[in-house]
């Protein structure tokens, strides 16, 4: 039986080579566009050998200091006004994006004589000298950990991707950052340097990926003692696989696709994959009670948590088993996931782990309408048959995957969309400016994905659905990770915007729609934005009882003297109008400090009190004082 | 105008008034039929979802709402729920309207006949009808226009017909289907019925609540009714009835709407064609019933001359920012919102905020003629003149000189006053009174009400045998329609008014002392005028500010002291108020003296009417305005709301108890006898 399941996994883990090694040579077949691949960023061919893959200390060596993701990747106008996005690391790397440009003068009225560039680098005179805890630092040094007070390091650590953060960095503008950064290397180098934290009353900030959208790296500007960023990214091993029970254990600095790299290896995946995967950690996911694209499947992080240690000023927190469910009180791992980093350091977890999936077919429905897609969602969720990932894009979302098709190298495939067009418009009588599509993920047994896909499509139909495609479904999924790096394009022509979430029930899901888009687009009125925002929204997750819906947002701010100021009164008010038509106040991103002044009406006075006494007993120092979410 | 912006500081809905247009003009000039025939092709809400008015009627039985209630319905009573479905169809049958334009273009055609014969103009502002037709794209409207004739919805129908606007669909009253064929036609002109009275019945309310929120959700019509419920008889704005603006608000509150425009809209007749109908009816002589061949018969009035009617488009305004930090909208969080409940504590206040808010903004753009000044002077003269046993009347030029002094008090209290300053006053006075040769008769250059007119010539003769009540009756009918013209103006004039009665009561010039006197006068009156919930402080300040703007009051620290010039002003001003208070205090004293007990209420209106026969013809009351039954009832409405009376379930019929050492206690307060409770809110 070992024996077997070895030949088994080897056999898997060759088919995963060889479909990897497929992607890399570039298309083959002539009529597809876009190749049926993994949409994150990849590593060059020699990824494949099991070496490890550490984020290093240095940062800013492979990532933008002042924007999203890897330095070499980024989208541009070339010199013939056609949009390009560089690097190699992506499918959409290096190709010209033909259609980006009429989008994006057309959706904001922005212009390409209307530059605004950010500042190229950081001049360290923008940065306050640290605020050093000798103390703490002599003994720190004892202990061997590496740490740094560069100011660029410091800098690196002291924000997350909200836009207010990012906006100030491409303005070159600084405010309140960790004075110190240390890389602890394991378990115990936290358990030292937790303790000489309380010692020395200095603050702590947990660092993980850096990818927070809720302020919570901020450091409150307040804090007067030396504040300490714990960037957990040297922690990133597997420590062992159990094959018996499914799981892995793993060190929470681990980035989510290194972590799936590592486990594909030994034919094995977790099945969690947040939107910012590439960069964001272990220890962060348990930390914000992340949410996955695929948790249909696997489930999200509270689905897949096993075990979790966790150090805190009182010592060290965890289970004294792995067992897969305990009726032993409150569950103690709800006190730790979503604590935003205010009780502890989440060190090592150990994680449910499934062999990785035989097969994975993309595919698209296209809508008459919105409701439409909204009634089929909650119908799929109705009968629980969900692919791995149902989304549904609102009109404007999808005119917007459209403006990102790469340049059509053959005139056969062109033919054929314009012929797909013309059947779905004209044949079909959808209204171009009305329809939206859904994009799905299938994952599994070959039969069983074809099974699935039949029978989604069967209800697709009932709600007037027409299939459309693999392309477009996996156009769909390759946006969730390039629509990072187009706002810093937006950014350098004078437009910022930002993306948000909730989770609503389903009674709810097309009214919130509605009054959330019309929402932001009134405020931006109200507010004096000369340029009509864009406002639109996807359904992300379906649940039983509702689903987590997305909205992006942005506008071109020129003619407004504080655009972030405007920004945040937008956000603020959409996120009010969020509330009022009984959404969530956030679904996986998290409270942070973005969204804290609503955490009183979201859990009541008797829940703020439960989770202050919890911080009051673990923390009474507020050692870890990102101030975040209470 | 100063006292716009005055207003507009605190009242966004207030802005300058716009001009008007008559639309009958070219109606004049062109074809009827080419005009009803004419391509109508109007804007229609940017979300709307097309459907007619049988697809609507299913979207309502098959909503949530419906299946909730029918269940509940079958539960409680046991019935089938199948047979619960099949009474609602039929409910619905009865109530939904079938918007037809083939309807709409006949009532165009004939209307436009009707209406020119009866009216000089029709006078709309234009610049109100684009700011409807904008708002109409963007967001479900509400229409709410003011009501003081049947006339009222097929006018603004074929207003917006001719402006090619979006026809709504009107909330009209279930009295209107015994005319037949009329109330069919009126269905297929967007009308749909609903009965006067349905408290308990837990279907109908679904049905009927539904079924609105459906057309108006859909943006399938501007949906129109009536915010005072019914037409008011004595021109006054009457207090707003909640029942069906909740209703259209709620689709805001539980966010099945992103806002919904409310539109006020102020309809002045320079006569109403009802006007002594109101009038007798108000005295108790019963109205006739609706009925087709009455309205058949009242097409003599074809012939007469009714002046001009003004429409003004308010501007809209909406819920959404009306709710603005007044309504915490995520209390619909943690319900299904199919579920009825009872709105809560802070909806209900808002709601009637709201209301208050809405009618008010319908009383600052009601066009005022100058013949409503000219009613007030006459009346108050009238009254003056009994009281001196004079019967001269006044000179034609004394009139005009004190209605062009009324006509620039009344615009710096910011009346939308329609004078004619182009023409000598004295032309505008004689032809007001020629419009309404009814009510006034002109004898050697003297003007008088013309009470012994309708009473028959004066002195011994054949007449002299009409029974004194029935003459007393006559002469009521000319003084109270006279009074609904003079009402049209009160809302001008109240406020400052209530302020000059207070003066006049207080025991003291104590500003405190004032105060008190003010804010129990508008307590007691506030069934009888629109005075907003909980803004005793506001209206008081601004009482003082118009009296204080045009010289008449002068305040030092603590004092409030009557200028020289003031006392005219406020002599007339309390005296407008003076038949309201005097009828309060009758019918106080009614309640002390006449009353048993208990009372019960279905006899308190014909009881307190003999008690004040009596009183008149004996000499002892001045106002007959006061036998108006509205008048009566709401004063009897103001003691309930006070405590002083208190209604209790009898046997068969609702009874009437009196706190007779309080209604007593209020009587002598009113009269000045008794100093004014302190006030609740003494923040000046």
């Amino acid at each position: 039986m070992a024996s077997n399941s070895s030949s088994d996994r080897q056999r898997i883990a060759q088919q995963r080579l060889r479909i990897i090694a497929g992607h890399l040579q570039g298309p083959v077949d002539s009529d597809s566009t876009i190749l049926a691949a993994e949409c994150k960023a990849q590593g060059s061919k020699t990824d494949v050998s099991s070496e490890r893959k550490t984020m290093p200390r240095r940062r800013q060596e492979i990532l933008k200091w002042n924007g999203w993701g890897y330095s070499d990747t980024r989208f541009l106008f070339n010199k013939k006004g056609q949009a390009e996005f560089t690097g190699k690391r992506y499918r959409l790397s290096g190709m010209i994006i033909p259609a980006l440009q009429n989008w994006f003068e057309g959706t904001f009225g922005a212009s390409m004589q209307h530059k605004s560039p950010a500042m190229p680098i950081l001049t360290s005179s923008a940065v306050q000298p640290p605020t050093l805890n000798e103390a703490f630092v002599d003994e720190l040094k004892s202990t061997g950990i590496p740490f740094s007070h560069d100011a660029e390091d410091r800098v690196f650590r002291g924000h997350g991707h909200c836009l207010h953060e990012v906006f100030a960095l491409r303005e070159g503008k600084v405010g309140r950052v960790p004075d110190i950064v240390v890389w602890p290397n394991c378990h115990n180098d936290v358990v030292k340097i937790v303790e000489l934290a309380c010692k020395h009353n200095v603050c702590l900030i947990p660092y993980g990926g850096g990818t927070s959208v809720s302020s919570a790296l901020e450091c409150p500007p307040e804090e007067t003692r030396c504040i300490v960023s714990l960037d957990t990214s040297q922690m990133n091993r597997i420590l062992w696989i159990d094959e018996k029970n499914l799981t892995a254990h793993v060190e929470a600095g681990i980035v989510g696709q290194e972590l799936e790299r590592l486990l594909n290896e030994s034919g094995y995946c977790t099945g969690h994959e947040p939107d910012s995967m590439e960069f964001s950690s272990l220890g962060g996911w348990v930390a914000t009670r992340a949410s996955g694209m695929k948790k249909n499947i696997y489930g999200n992080i509270e689905d897949l948590v096993v075990h979790v240690k966790m150090v805190t000023p009182q010592g060290v927190i965890e289970k004294g088993c792995q067992c897969p469910r305990m009726s032993t009180g409150p569950d103690i791992h709800h006190f730790i996931m979503g604590s935003e980093g205010t009780l502890g350091v989440v060190t090592e977890v150990t994680m449910k782990i499934r062999p990785m999936p035989e097969y994975q077919k993309y595919g698209s429905v296209v809508f008459p309408n919105f409701e439409q897609g909204v009634a089929c969602l909650r119908e799929v969720a109705k009968q629980r048959c969900a692919p791995a990932s149902i989304r549904l894009m609102d009109n404007e979302q999808f005119k917007f995957g459209h403006a990102l098709k790469p340049q059509v190298s053959s005139i056969f495939t062109s033919f054929l969309d314009g012929l797909k067009k013309f059947y779905i418009t004209k044949f079909k009588g959808f209204d171009p400016d009305r329809l939206c599509v859904a994009t799905l993920l299938f994952e599994g047994d070959r039969e069983k994905v074809l099974q699935h896909e039949k029978q989604v499509y069967d209800i697709a139909a009932k709600f007037g659905g027409l299939a459309a495609g693999e392309d477009n479904g996996q156009r769909g999924y390759m946006l969730t990770f390039v629509i990072a790096y187009l706002r810093d394009l937006g950014m350098d022509y004078y437009v910022i915007g930002e993306s948000f979430e909730t989770s609503v029930p389903w009674d709810r899901v097309l009214d919130i729609c509605w009054n959330v888009k019309a929402r932001i687009i009134q405020e931006c009125k109200d507010k004096g934005v000369q340029f009509s925002p864009l406002s639109t929204c996807r359904v992300t997750q379906t649940y039983d009882a509702g689903a987590c819906v997305y909205f992006y947002f942005a506008f071109n701010y020129r003619g407004l003297s504080d655009p972030v100021h405007v920004y945040e009164q937008v956000e603020h008010a959409a996120r009010e109008e969020i509330l009022a038509n009984g959404g969530s106040l956030s679904h996986h991103h998290g409270v942070g400090k973005l969204r804290k002044e609503w955490m009183r009406e979201t859990i009541s006075d008797v829940g703020m009190g439960m989770l202050k006494s919890v911080k009051n007993y673990v923390d009474p120092k507020n050692i870890f004082g990102n101030r975040n979410l209470i | 105008m100063a006292v716009n912006a005055l207003y507009s500081h605190r009242d966004p809905m207030l802005k300058k008034r716009d001009d008007f247009e008559d639309i009958l003009e070219e109606r004049r000039n062109s074809s009827d039929l080419k005009y009803a025939l004419r391509c109508y092709t109007p804007v229609l809400y940017k979300g709307v979802t097309p459907c007619t008015s049988s697809m609507l009627k299913s979207m309502v039985l098959q909503s949530d709402q419906l299946h909730y209630v029918i269940n509940q319905v079958s539960k409680e009573t046991g019935k089938a729920t199948d047979d619960v479905k099949e009474e609602a169809s039929a409910i619905l049958e009865e109530m939904a309207q079938c918007l037809q334009l083939s309807t709409v273009r006949f009532f165009a055609f004939t209307l436009t006949k009707a209406f020119k014969t009866l009216f000089r103009s029709i006078c709309v502002n234009e610049d109100g009808i684009q700011r409807l037709q904008q708002a109409i794209q963007e967001h479900p409207v509400v229409l709410l226009p003011s009501h003081r004739s049947y006339m009222d919805f097929l006018l603004m129908s074929y207003i917006l017909y001719t402006y090619d606007v979006a026809l709504p669909v009107i909330a009209a009253g279930m009295d209107f289907m015994g005319m037949k064929f009329v109330g069919e036609m009126l269905r297929m002109s967007g009308a749909f019925f609903i009965r006067r009275s349905f408290g308990g019945d837990k279907l109908y309310w679904a049905l009927f609540s539904e079924y609105v929120k459906t057309m108006l959700k859909n943006g399938f019509a501007p949906v129109e009714f009536f915010l005072e419920g019914t037409r008011s008889r004595t021109s006054k704005s009457l207090t707003p009835k909640l029942g069906l603006l909740n209703i259209v608000m709620d689709p805001f509150l539980k966010g099945e709407v992103f806002d919904v425009n409310v539109v006020p809209v102020s309809i002045s007749y320079e006569r109403v064609l009802e006007e002594t109908l109101y009038a007798r009816e108000l005295l108790g002589i019963p109205k006739p019933k609706e009925s087709t061949s009455g309205l058949f018969k009242a097409r003599k009035i074809l012939s007469e001359d009714f002046g001009s009617i003004h429409v003004y488009f308010g501007q809209p305004v909406s819920v959404r920012s009306l709710a603005q930090g007044k309504v915490n909208r995520c209390q619909f969080n943690l319900v299904p919102r199919h579920i009825p409940r009872r709105p809560g504590e802070d909806i209900a206040s808002f709601v009637n905020d709201s209301a208050y808010r809405l009618v008010r903004a319908q009383e600052e753009n009601m066009v005022l003629k100058p013949w409503v000044l000219v009613a007030s002077l006459l009346l108050q003269h009238h009254h003056q003149n009994q009281a001196a046993g004079q019967k001269r009347g006044i000179a034609l030029g004394e009139l005009t000189a004190q209605a062009v002094w009324l006509r620039d008090l009344s615009r710096q209290y910011g009346a939308f006053l329609h004078w004619p300053d182009h023409i000598p006053p004295s032309e505008v006075v004689s032809s007001s009174l020629t419009l309404h040769r009814g009510l006034v008769r002109v004898c050697e250059e003297k003007v008088q009400l013309a009470v012994e007119q309708a009473a028959g010539p004066a002195g011994p003769g054949p007449h002299s045998s009409v029974a004194p009540e029935e003459e007393l009756l006559s002469q009521a009918v000319i003084i109270l329609s006279c009074a609904s013209y003079r009402n049209q103006a009160l809302h001008v004039f109240v406020r400052p008014a209530l302020l000059a009665l207070a003066i006049h009561t207080a025991s003291s010039n104590q500003k405190q002392e004032v105060f008190n006197s003010f804010s129990f006068l508008r307590n007691m009156f506030s069934n009888e005028f629109i005075l907003c919930p909980g803004a005793t402080v506001q209206d008081f300040e601004e009482a003082c500010y118009l009296l204080v703007k045009t010289g008449a009051l002068q305040f030092t620290q603590q004092e409030v002291q009557v200028t020289e010039r003031g006392h005219r002003t406020l002599a007339f001003l309390s005296s407008m108020l003076d038949p309201f208070l005097q009828g309060y205090q009758v019918v106080c004293r009614f309640l002390c003296e006449e009353a048993t007990e208990t009372l019960i209420e279905k006899q308190f209106i014909p009881a307190v009417r003999k008690f004040i026969k009596k009183h008149l013809l004996a000499g002892r009351l001045r106002y007959m305005e006061v036998l108006s039954s509205d008048l009566q009832k709401n004063s009897l409405a103001a003691l309930l709301r006070l405590g002083a009376v208190r209604k209790i379930k009898g046997v068969e019929q609702e009874m009437l108890k009196v706190n007779k050492v309080m209604v007593n206690s209020l009587e002598d307060t009113l009269g000045g006898k008794l100093p004014t409770p302190k006030a609740a809110v003494a923040r000046l």
